[in-house]
């Protein structure tokens, strides 16, 4: 095989199985000197796992590695800084008591005792090189998201790394901050360095890459110039089929107001404000966005509705037909016990949504076991919600009585969504109900919440892509540091605007 | 003296009894920095003060009337050490490498180790035909040093010029720790190996070998502190095993790692703070007396006082909420590279 003048990694038929599992099928590409190349595929399609073996993370079952002309072996991470390829994980490797600096030089050979100061100055000589600031002897746990992958960039740049792998780089950034990041890219491939980006987000692919390639169960099946594609081939090429990207706003005539929330106050661990007099009211037959930079406030706001979380001050009320009760101070029990029927999908699906070794039929009967008279259980009856579930929502699964942990991500969601749903609320309140799903399994999540929509539910809807937040909902609410800095239409709103009211200060 | 509280003298026998806390509490505190809470203290400190007195006995035996006391006590030195190092060594060899369970493993650590101790204590003592003591040469070497000049200065002199060799190795310890950790590219990596390890291991640092070291350097010093019960505890009975001769100090030197915050140089702060706890019934009734002629505090009272202060500062500890002052991360948690 001849290769490129310009190739600095080639990837040749490389496969990976974990057990009975294809993760990476006979995989080869090439990068470029100075390119920036997307790898584009679905949640589960390989892309990390081929990258981990770059990382020296994972190591092949066949196929080769070229960096630089030559067949190289890499068995450990340190093998891969020593060929100059530097990896920046979705979940930082920081470690957290430490300062920038020092997470930056751990492992790293050199003199016995720390020179702390010509350790700083290197730092920002390579920070400003790229346009941008990092103080070096902040600690971790003071920094933003943000700032954490900052630190994580230097630390492969700091070892001389040529090869930067970026592992959904923007999933937690807003919209300003990824356009930071990626000035920043853009200058370290203007300085002949060459990056992989890791990514399922179309419009990135498309500001950003030189060229893409698409992976689909662990195959990969497309490669192209990033000037040569559009939103619709991508998606095809990831999915293999064509797939309809419109989100239907179904919205309806707007219902009375449902739920309303005054002045809502919470403290969090440190006895500081998690929400700070959060006012808002959620009408029926609409979907309320509620946007924010991870942290804001969401899971507090999630929880004290659904009476999970202890209120400093302020009020919840919940009104159907004219009828006022109020939930504050009360606990799930008691407010179900109000007639109030409220659904909650909350983010953390096997922790507090599911139990995660019980099977379907008993995660259904958790909901519903204690309106069973007498003293033995009824399985009859939620088995029967089960199979109807399995149905509408096309589940995948062995069978009712799988535990539900064996089940795959989408399948998971689609269990919880589907028994909460089946309870009839009158509110719903979802928290990232699509994080880590396919595309497939998304759209069948956003059609179950229009629905919802349609039949006069009153629905709050967690999330964290933008883009799908405007399209679905009726109105956005901006959280910022537990504060509401801002209702939008959705239907007028930007993303820009979004952006800059999640880090209004 | 009379009519007042006898600092000077009070201060030296809490140093005195400080020393042997000083040494466990740092090697626990090395040994939880990279990630392994060892709570075989206690059995390590056993190890090191039954197998010091024991190659100072055998190299008497064997040397003869030609015995070196420098040489019998640096050879209890460092075979304590080692007996210490091999306890945390075998403790490594069950948490990193075969993956037991690491409270199950020290404890187990600590029963080991108060038999081994009793075991080969007793046994040289049947050799030796009652009970088993070091010579004289050899305890001169344990017993307090003479500076010239430093020495004779009053009261300064007898608070830091007059304490046994061991006393100074100590605070020696605490001090090279205190560079190690934060000086040092080791120290460093060691502290990212005790709060990451899967950040350490991607970094190349080999997490396993700074366990291993760690945890058997770690616990050497803490089998100082047993050589030290063993050879130098002043009184009658310095360099003669005494049955249970370490008393539960390894367990006040778990808590005292806690005081600390994990820091070397609190070590030191809180080992002295126990240290005058255990030798306040010396002093502290002769000064009562003063006020109420006849009174006397129950000797079993100043016993439990050093253990109903582990109590409190647990307690207090406890309420503590600090990311800096507390226990390292990975701590407790066993490391495998494939469970990402």
């Amino acid at each position: 095989m001849e290769i490129g003048t310009d190739s600095v990694i080639k990837l040749h038929n490389i496969s990976k199985s974990f057990g009975t599992v294809q993760a990476n099928k006979d995989v080869s590409f090439e990068l470029n000197k100075g390119e920036i190349l997307a790898l584009l595929g679905e949640n589960g399609s390989g892309k990390t796992t081929l990258m981990n073996m770059l990382s020296g993370i994972y190591y092949p079952d066949s196929g080769a590695i070229y960096a630089g002309g030559t067949e190289v072996i890499i068995r450990s991470p340190k093998d891969s800084f020593d060929l100059g390829i530097g990896m920046i994980h979705q979940h930082f490797k920081l470690v957290d008591v430490l300062t920038a600096a020092e997470n930056i030089i751990l492992g790293l050979k050199g003199s016995a005792f720390i020179n702390r100061k010509r350790l700083a100055k290197e730092i920002r000589e390579i920070s400003e090189k790229y346009g941008f600031s990092l103080d070096p002897n902040k600690k971790i746990y003071d920094m933003s998201v943000s700032e954490k992958q900052k630190v994580e960039i230097v630390k492969v740049l700091y070892r001389g790394a040529d090869v930067l792998i970026l592992d959904e780089p923007t999933a937690v950034l807003t919209p300003q901050e990824a356009d930071i990041l990626f000035d920043m890219l853009r200058k370290m491939k203007e300085d002949g360095k060459a990056i992989i980006i890791i990514t399922h987000k179309l419009n990135e692919v498309l500001s950003l890459s030189d060229r893409v390639c698409i992976l689909r169960k662990g195959e990969l099946v497309g490669e192209l110039q990033t000037k040569d594609a559009t939103i619709q081939s991508l998606t095809e090429g990831m999915v293999g089929r064509a797939v309809n990207l419109e989100i239907m706003r179904d919205s309806g005539a707007l219902g009375d107001e449902r739920i309303n929330v005054s002045d809502l106050t919470c403290l969090n661990e440190d006895g500081l404000k998690a929400l700070d007099a959060v006012s808002f009211g959620l009408r029926a037959g609409e979907i309320l966005g509620v946007a924010g930079i991870a942290g804001s406030g969401q899971k507090e706001l999630c929880e004290s509705l659904t009476g999970l979380y202890p209120i400093e001050s302020g009020s919840i009320k919940f009104i159907e037909d004219g009828h006022t009760s109020e939930l504050t101070g009360f606990s799930p029990t008691e407010i179900a016990k109000k007639g109030v029927h409220l659904a909650f999908v909350p983010e953390d699906r096997l922790g507090m949504g599911l139990v995660a070794g019980l099977d379907m039929v008993e995660n259904i009967m958790l909901k519903s076991y204690h309106n069973d008279r007498g003293f033995l259980i009824d399985r009859k009856k939620p088995k029967e919600t089960a199979e109807k579930l399995i149905k509408s929502l096309e589940i995948v699964t062995p069978g009712v009585s799988t535990p539900v942990r064996r089940l795959s991500g989408g399948n998971v969601q689609k269990v919880l969504l589907g028994r909460e749903i089946d309870s009839k609320p009158s509110v719903l309140i979802v928290a990232y109900p699509v994080r880590g799903l396919d595309i497939n399994s998304s759209y069948t999540i956003y059609n179950l919440l229009n629905d919802e929509r349609k039949e006069g539910v009153a629905v709050l809807f967690v999330g964290e892509d933008l883009d799908v937040l405007l399209e679905l909902c009726d109105r956005i609410m901006v959280l910022c540091s537990g504060r509401i800095s801002g209702i939008v239409d959705a239907k007028t709103a930007t993303k820009e605007e979004l952006g800059l009211l999640m880090t209004e200060q | 003296m009379v009519g007042g509280f006898d600092f000077t003298n009070f201060f030296f026998m809490a140093v005195i009894a400080a020393t042997p806390l000083l040494f466990a509490t740092l090697g626990e505190i090395l040994t939880e920095k990279s990630g392994s809470l060892n709570l075989g203290v206690e059995g390590m400190m056993f190890m090191g003060a039954a197998a010091g007195i024991a190659a100072s006995y055998f190299y008497e035996t064997a040397a003869g009337s030609g015995a070196s006391g420098i040489v019998s006590a640096l050879l209890a030195v460092l075979i304590g050490f080692l007996a210490g190092a091999f306890g945390g060594f075998i403790y490594s060899l069950l948490t990193v490498t075969l993956r037991a369970n690491q409270n199950v493993t020290g404890l187990a650590l600590t029963i080991f180790g108060i038999g081994a101790g009793n075991l080969i204590g007793e046994l040289l003592g049947i050799r030796a035909g009652g009970f088993t003591t070091v010579s004289d040469s050899t305890k001169s070497v344990f017993s307090g040093i003479s500076i010239p000049f430093l020495s004779d200065i009053p009261v300064i002199g007898r608070l830091f010029f007059s304490y046994n060799f061991m006393v100074y190795l100590a605070v020696a310890t605490a001090v090279l720790l205190i560079v190690l950790l934060n000086k040092t590219r080791v120290g460093l990596n060691l502290r990212g190996v005790g709060e990451n390890p899967a950040t350490a291991d991607a970094v190349g640092i080999n997490v396993t070998k700074y366990k291993y070291i760690a945890a058997s350097v770690g616990g050497g010093i803490c089998g100082l502190g047993g050589v030290y019960i063993s050879m130098a505890t002043v009184g009658g009975n310095a360099g003669t095993w005494i049955d249970n001769c370490i008393a539960g100090r390894g367990w006040i030197a778990v808590a005292l790692v806690i005081f600390a915050a994990w820091r070397p140089s609190r070590a030191i702060i809180g080992a002295l703070l126990f240290g005058g706890l255990s030798a306040l019934w010396l002093y502290f009734d002769p000064w009562l007396q003063t006020f109420l002629p006849n009174a006397s505090i129950p000797q079993q009272i100043y016993n439990v006082l050093p253990f109903i202060a582990t109590i409190l500062v647990l307690i207090f500890t406890s309420i503590r909420q600090s990311k800096e002052l507390s226990q390292p991360k990975a701590c407790g948690t066993n490391y495998f590279r494939e469970e990402r």
